[in-house]
């Protein structure tokens, strides 16, 4: 009963735990590359929630066997479920895109300030604050 | 035999992002990224989702790879020690995660067909689109033709962000005005 409930819940359980290492590399850390990297971690552990809430058992991916239909062995054929692949494909493309935003962004500020630490960052901005 | 391949390859990749949260050199970490994102690409094959798989390993492990190399050639590649004490960060993170966890008690197992989630627009999918759309690939046919709409608006999200960084990288290669505050967003407008 409890090994039942730990092989069929190991999947969700490990995703939690990257989306939280995700998050607390997000939260905790002051280097801007890093945080990116953190959301990265994030949106991955998304994606493979969804992806296994998508996986039947025995199942097969969702191409046809036998598109035209009649052949008595594309009736016996499960396949997973189509929906949540498709919208992962689009959150992955999706994702590279606000990837590369929040590195050019980071760059920028790197050209800015001179540094990616968040710490130091305020306080530049503080003694320029402070200058005006 | 499948889950076993999927709890080993779950363990690694839990592994390896306890990792990334670990190691301090930023090249380390973005090559940890790519190991992580081959490996869920692997996790992907092992749940058939086949085009996911190949998505994310030329997406998230190639390109984004080379886009995280390409920032830190531009930006450097060391990370400060964290100064402040990360309880409050450990606080949050632990509670989150405890009431996650609490949720997925009430989740459906993993695997099972009787899941709701098979049962709704998924079975048309499967029994209809041959006859509809005429593509045997399932996932092909929602993306293009059911979901077209959605696949369009990506593509824009994807036109604003190329736009998005090629503005902020011109504004970074001109001559820098270091030293006059606030030059940080002052050339922008001149490049669009």
């Amino acid at each position: 009963m409890r090994l039942d409930l730990f092989v069929s819940h190991y999947n969700y359980w490990v995703v939690i735990f990257l989306m939280m290492v995700g998050f607390y590399i997000l939260i905790s850390r002051g280097n801007l590359i890093k945080k990116v990297v953190g959301l990265n971690v994030f949106q991955t552990a998304v994606f493979m929630l969804y992806i296994s809430m998508g996986k039947i058992t025995g199942g097969t991916p969702p191409i046809l066997v036998d598109p035209k239909g009649g052949g008595e062995a594309a009736a016996e054929v499960m396949y997973s479920n189509p929906l949540p692949h498709v919208l992962i494909l689009t959150a992955i493309v999706v994702g590279i895109a606000t990837t590369s935003v929040g590195l050019a962004l980071a760059v920028r500020i790197k050209e800015a300030y001179g540094t990616l630490e968040e710490d130091e960052i305020s306080r530049i901005e503080a003694e320029r604050e402070a200058a005006e | 035999m499948n889950i076993v391949v999927d709890i080993v390859l779950f363990t690694l990749l839990g592994a390896a992002g306890f990792a990334l949260l670990k190691v301090r050199n930023l090249f380390a970490v973005v090559m940890l990224a790519g190991i992580y994102s081959l490996l869920s690409a692997g996790l992907f094959t092992v749940m058939d989702a086949v085009d996911v798989a190949f998505t994310e390993a030329a997406v998230g492990a190639g390109i984004s790879t080379v886009l995280f190399l390409g920032a830190l050639a531009l930006a450097g590649h060391h990370e400060n020690r964290p100064g402040h004490t990360p309880l409050l960060p450990l606080l949050v993170v632990v509670v989150t995660g405890g009431a996650l966890v609490y949720g997925t008690m009430d989740m459906p197992g993993f695997g099972h067909p009787e899941n709701p989630v098979h049962h709704h627009v998924a079975d048309h999918y499967i029994e209809e689109s041959y006859d509809e759309i005429g593509i045997p690939n399932v996932v092909t046919s929602v993306l293009a033709s059911y979901r077209g709409y959605d696949t369009m608006g990506e593509t824009t999200v994807v036109f604003a962000a190329a736009v998005g960084v090629m503005l902020l990288l011109s504004g970074a290669r001109r001559p820098r005005s270091r030293g006059g505050g606030g030059g940080g967003t002052a050339g922008e407008g001149e490049d669009g």
